[in-house]
């Protein structure tokens, strides 16, 4: 067995624009997700928007510069991950392509390194 | 064999045959041994290499495909005894075919052939584009690197660093060593026919070069597609393909006069065509016709069986070219392919008619800077006579073409606009 993280991308302005019932909708149809493979999901979480993030990098000279927002600015921001356990990628390519379709984006599908 | 002593000529040539014809296969079989594609590689590359020695000694054995599969899988089994320890740390990269796997895997593995196994692999949808055309060269066709960079006219250092990155991809990722489970089947062949198809076009028209065809891509591609048809001899979508490669295959030898200027359709000696290979494709496309609706490659198969069965230029059905583009654009609304749907509305209505459809596409994006855009622009406006615009379209054309054939055919063409009409 390998690890993956889904990674998953939303469009901020889609998930800022939602209603709370679409939000509710969403919140379920994961819950209902993490059902159908709870053998397979050995984490999940979902990310605040991208203007509550904050971004640190070594400034090259001993410092760091801490600058308001992500480290990417794109439309499509992560929005939240799980980490899933799957035989190949072809398995985490299906758990991917049955997660839940809220605010737009994709699904990234990355190994986890496993160091030993 | 001593140092400098030249093989047999018979036994090189049965080695060089042994290549064309099994190297996918022994590769494929010893891939399944060994999980790991660059171990299988060298392994093979290593039976190979023995081969020429071996066969000269004792003789070219009666199936030189089992003799190579088990001198490279012997091989592979004593590498992995010998990195044993080392190897139970490593994740396993292939998943073998022969495990009870549980789960989905299982039930799709219909296919007993390991060479389907190893082409989806190589055309996994995971993989990039230029990936999945390198990774089926080198490991499908038995290609080296520097043949495959040669192939894409790109450095031989840079093609080792895709292919490198791709094997990577395959063991990191555990991109799967199988055939894809029968509800995923249609949409993962069709990456794979699309990798071969893509072989072929390349070979038909270089994009780059002296030369029009490259005569080993197409090959190439025309074995792979008899391959796929051995494998899945019930695919409708792998008929259309071997079908559409046979039918424009044919007409290879004719494409080009002997001084080397590029032949149309319209100019090609149609009693030269390869008949027996229009035979072979024109039973095929019946066969990739019959689900509803067709796939694209029987479409496509489809218009070249309206050229093959045409007694002549003038005689040919476009009508019914007309109509099968229609069908085409429809499951495959490429930009491209209203383009050809453009053209054949040229011949079927009129050069007016072929201009205004030609006219309709100008706003396309995908085809700002494909020169057959310019090109069909220009013939429709010759035949208009529209001179001064034709030039303008045929220079245009000229400048977005690197195939050297392809550039004079249409400097002969600026140069009798020249001849006839005021500028």
């Amino acid at each position: 067995m390998a690890q993956y993280l889904l990674l998953i991308y939303r469009e901020d302005a889609a998930v800022a624009a939602a209603t709370p019932e679409k939000t509710q909708q969403v919140l379920k149809e994961h819950m209902a997700f993490q059902d159908r493979h709870a053998a397979a999901v050995l984490g999940a979480n979902a990310l605040h928007n991208t203007d509550t993030a904050t971004s640190v990098r070594a400034d090259g000279s001993g410092g760091f510069a801490v600058t308001d927002g992500p480290f990417a600015e794109t439309k499509e921001a992560l929005g939240g991950y799980y980490l899933v356990e799957a035989v190949d990628l072809d398995e985490a390519i299906a758990l991917a392509k049955d997660l839940p379709d809220d605010f737009g984006g994709g699904i990234e599908v990355r190994p986890v390194r496993v160091f030993d | 064999m001593a140092p400098g002593v030249a093989p047999d000529p018979a036994v090189a040539a049965a080695v060089a045959d042994a290549h064309r014809r099994e190297w996918a296969f022994v590769l494929a079989a010893t891939a399944r041994v060994t999980r790991d594609l660059d171990l299988a590689e060298e392994c093979v590359q290593d039976a190979y290499a023995r081969a020429l020695t071996v066969w000269g000694e004792r003789g070219i054995p009666q199936r030189p495909g089992a003799w190579l599969t088990t001198t490279a899988r012997n091989r592979a089994m004593d590498e992995l005894r010998r990195h044993a320890t080392l190897r139970r740390s490593l994740p396993q990269l292939l998943v073998l075919s022969g495990d009870p796997a549980p789960g989905p895997a299982a039930a799709g593995e219909e296919f007993p052939d390991d060479r389907l196994r190893l082409i989806f692999t190589c055309c996994h949808p995971a993989l990039a584009e230029e990936a999945k055309v390198a990774l089926t060269l080198r490991l499908l066709c038995g290609l080296t690197t520097a043949e495959v960079a040669r192939a894409f006219l790109v450095g031989e250092s840079a093609m080792a660093a895709r292919i490198t990155r791709a094997k990577k991809k395959i063991a990191t990722a555990r991109i799967p060593y199988r055939v894809p489970p029968a509800d995923e089947l249609p949409e993962r062949i069709d990456a794979v026919l699309t990798v071969v198809h893509l072989l072929f076009t390349t070979g038909h028209t270089a994009p780059v070069g002296d030369d029009l065809v490259r005569r080993d891509l197409v090959e190439r591609a025309l074995d792979l597609a008899r391959m796929l048809r051995t494998l899945l001899p019930g695919d409708a979508g792998v008929a259309g393909l071997l079908a559409l490669v046979l039918l424009t295959d044919a007409r290879r030898a004719t494409r080009s006069a002997d001084d080397g200027r590029l032949l149309l359709l319209a100019e090609q000696d149609r009693r030269r065509w390869d008949h027996a290979e229009i035979d072979e494709g024109l039973a095929l496309v019946r066969e990739a016709l019959r689900p509803r609706p067709p796939g694209r490659f029987a479409l496509m198969a489809a218009v070249a069986a309206v050229h093959a069965e045409a007694p002549s230029w003038q005689e040919t059905d476009w009508r019914e070219v007309v109509a099968l583009y229609d069908l085409l654009v429809q499951i495959w609304p490429s930009p491209v392919v209203a383009l050809n749907r453009a053209v054949a509305v040229g011949f079927a209505d009129g050069p007016a008619a072929g201009l205004a459809a030609v006219d309709e596409l100008a706003a396309e994006p995908q085809l700002a800077g494909y020169g057959y855009l310019a090109a069909a622009r220009a013939d429709f406006l010759r035949r208009l006579n529209r001179t001064a615009e034709a030039r303008l379209a045929y220079e245009e054309a000229l400048l977005l073409t690197g195939n050297a054939v392809e550039r004079d055919f249409l400097a002969d063409r600026l140069r009798e606009l020249d001849q006839e009409g005021p500028a």
